[in-house]
């Protein structure tokens, strides 16, 4: 059986327990408050028993941590005060019962029991003990990203959670002592303890310190090395292969120009921290950079584009990048070693203007050779359907440029062309 | 105008591509000295007087913006032509408002890089089709009226089309012939975006170079 923290009120025991038994949560519930006044608040001790022996089903979620989103730390402070609160409420049921020891050990005891949970919830990853009953081997295998930051953003607060809980529990100790009148011969061993202590800490400290900057020395040193390492490494595998292949190839100019072509948008991209591929998110712009980039590999040719703006892929986006990716195939079939081919795309909000042009051999439009006809379609055509236009501009020996344009209104996104 | 070969000091890091461009540019330039780096650019800069400087932009010792820092104190009017491998926005965006007059790739041809270097000594600025892009990207986003300096904040329509055009791979006398202006006037526009884009304070646009290599 496991506490039900996700649907839990408390710890998640009642819901735990009535999915064991198959009853409604609610029920147990009332039940169980019914049941808690007629026996003097002894089951509210058995909720706690139960609270620390049964495992969360749910890995991550900490007992009463689901009711603020913002925070572990608030959460911590919520169980710590439940828990101090529950453990007074016990006591005061056990008085009511007549079983009492002395004032002098139940505001100790409560007190104790708020600094305990605040330890024990501040830190369920290394506790040996788990309050919150999250046994080791429910951990996941890996906290959630965004659980990471949170975590390193809040340690100050941890810290400062942590001290108060140690405080508590060492005032509560005191407390506990000075009623029972027990502290003054305890008081002189303890200065005789703190004297200790910091005379101690006056001769280790600079030991201490020392140490602490040799390991962070160290670490810099081997995360530097690691670095070079794959440097190293992505080096070998692409700059190096590639002059290899290039000098193999070398009585290939157009070969050679396209090997060093890809090397260096790879590397580029490696340098660039190859954010583009990383996010994996499909824009109009990414889809325009690989279609050229898948061109330029086929066909041996360089292409620059420069693209401003962007847009996420649409029904017409979609089309400007088919037609953009037939135009791009024409010129590099025609332009021969012309220089680059290049593309201009701007995109916003009001529409999409593309343009592709070539510096190659150009032809007259007005005979268009028949092998270019279905080009010409497949652009045109394609563009008229969706809602735009395509302008194919070429001369004899002015080379060639495809103009593609289209709007993008609210309303032609939404009805499918 | 001044007639006759333009003098040049070549700055790049690479000894290899020094000598690259060297070749390309025989005859057509007249080098007078070459650097390493960033001080001995200075300085030779300093001593020859060229009419253009050819500047690598990434050097060790702050690279190009650092060259012109330098000699900008000593000498005002000395002319840049930006030279990079770099695409990155930031970079170029940089050099360019540091005051260099142009910017273009080193992938360039030799005949192209003489023509900028003789457009820069004359006083046009350079722009390579990435530049342009760059500088459209730059001027797209919206921002709110108050803030607007109209001298600086905004492209005309004009300036708009012909920075379009050199995108899209258009030569200035191209462009010219395409919009039914004189070569001068093309350049009159080249001119006008570039001062803007030196003086302009919108969005930083350095903030915006680095948002977007961030974004790229």
């Amino acid at each position: 059986m496991t506490r039900d923290t996700r649907n839990g009120w408390v710890a998640g025991v009642l819901a735990g327990l009535g999915d064991r038994v198959g009853v409604d949560p609610l029920v147990l519930r009332i039940a169980f408050v019914i049941a808690a006044i007629a026996t003097g608040g002894l089951l509210l001790l058995a909720y706690l028993v139960a609270w620390a022996a049964l495992p969360a089903a749910e890995g991550d979620s900490a007992p009463v941590a689901r009711f603020s989103p913002l925070a572990r730390v608030r959460g911590d402070w919520r169980v710590a005060v439940g828990a101090g609160l529950l453990t007074l409420s016990a006591l005061l049921a056990f008085r009511q019962l007549g079983i009492w020891w002395s004032d002098a050990i139940a505001w100790p005891l409560a007190l104790a029991a708020f600094g305990v949970a605040l330890l024990w919830v501040r830190s369920p990853r290394r506790a040996a003990l788990p309050a919150d009953g999250q046994a080791p081997h429910v951990e996941p295998p890996r906290p959630s990203p965004e659980a990471r930051p949170r975590r390193a953003g809040s340690k100050l607060a941890e810290e400062y959670s942590g001290a108060f809980g140690v405080l508590l529990v060492v005032g509560a100790a005191l407390l506990f002592l000075s009623s029972n009148h027990v502290l003054g011969g305890v008081r002189d061993a303890a200065l005789t303890a703190v004297v200790v202590i910091v005379a101690l800490g006056l001769i280790l400290a600079p030991f201490l310190w020392r140490f602490g900057r040799n390991l962070a020395a160290e670490r810099a040193k081997r995360i530097r090395s690691e670095e070079r390492a794959e440097v190293a490494a992505h080096l070998h595998d692409s700059v190096l292969q590639t002059l290899t292949l290039m000098q193999k190839r070398a009585d290939d100019p157009r070969e050679v120009a396209s090997l060093a072509r890809r090397q260096e948008r790879e590397l580029r991209d490696w340098l660039a921290g190859g954010g583009r591929s990383d996010n994996g998110e499909r824009s109009l712009a990414s889809e325009l950079r690989s279609a050229a980039e898948a061109i330029e590999d086929d066909h041996r040719v360089a292409i620059e584009s420069i693209v401003v703006g962007d847009c996420g892929l649409d029904t017409r986006a979609d089309a400007v990048l088919g037609a953009a990716r037939e135009a791009l195939l024409n010129a590099a079939r025609h332009s021969g070693d012309s220089g680059p081919i290049r593309v201009y795309a701007e995109i916003d909000d009001a529409g999409i203007a593309l343009f592709v042009r070539d510096r190659g051999s150009g032809f007259d439009p007005g005979t268009v050779p028949s092998d270019r006809r279905g080009v010409r379609e497949s652009i045109v055509g394609r563009m008229e359907r969706a809602g735009g236009r395509a302008d194919i501009r070429s001369s004899p020996g002015g080379g060639t440029e495809v103009a593609i344009e289209i709007a993008r209104s609210d309303a032609a996104t939404r009805e499918p062309t | 105008m001044t007639t006759g070969l333009p003098t040049v000091v070549l700055v790049d890091d690479h000894e290899l591509f020094r000598a690259g461009v060297r070749a390309e540019l025989e005859g057509l330039v007249d080098i007078r000295a070459e650097a390493g780096n960033v001080e001995e650019a200075a300085s030779a800069t300093l001593r020859e007087r060229p009419d253009v400087v050819l500047l690598d932009v990434h050097m060790p010792g702050g690279g190009g913006v650092e060259v012109i820092r330098q000699v900008a104190q000593k000498r005002p009017t000395q002319r840049f032509l930006a030279l990079s491998v770099s695409d990155a926005a930031e970079d170029v965006i940089a050099v360019i408002r540091a005051g260099a007059r142009g910017y273009v790739t080193k992938s360039i041809s030799g005949e192209e890089l003489a023509d900028a270097i003789r457009r820069v000594r004359d006083d046009d600025a350079v722009f390579s089709p990435r530049l342009a892009g760059f500088v459209l990207d730059a001027f797209q986003g919206e921002i709110p009226e108050a803030e607007v300096d109209p001298e600086l904040d905004r492209l005309t329509l004009r300036e708009r089309e012909v920075l379009r055009l050199i995108a899209r791979g258009y030569q200035y006398k191209e462009i010219a012939l395409r919009l039914s202006i004189s070569h001068k006037t093309v350049e009159a526009h080249v001119s006008a975006v570039l001062r803007k884009l030196q003086l302009s304070n919108r969005h930083e646009l350095s903030r915006w170079a680095v948002e977007r290599r961030l974004v790229d």
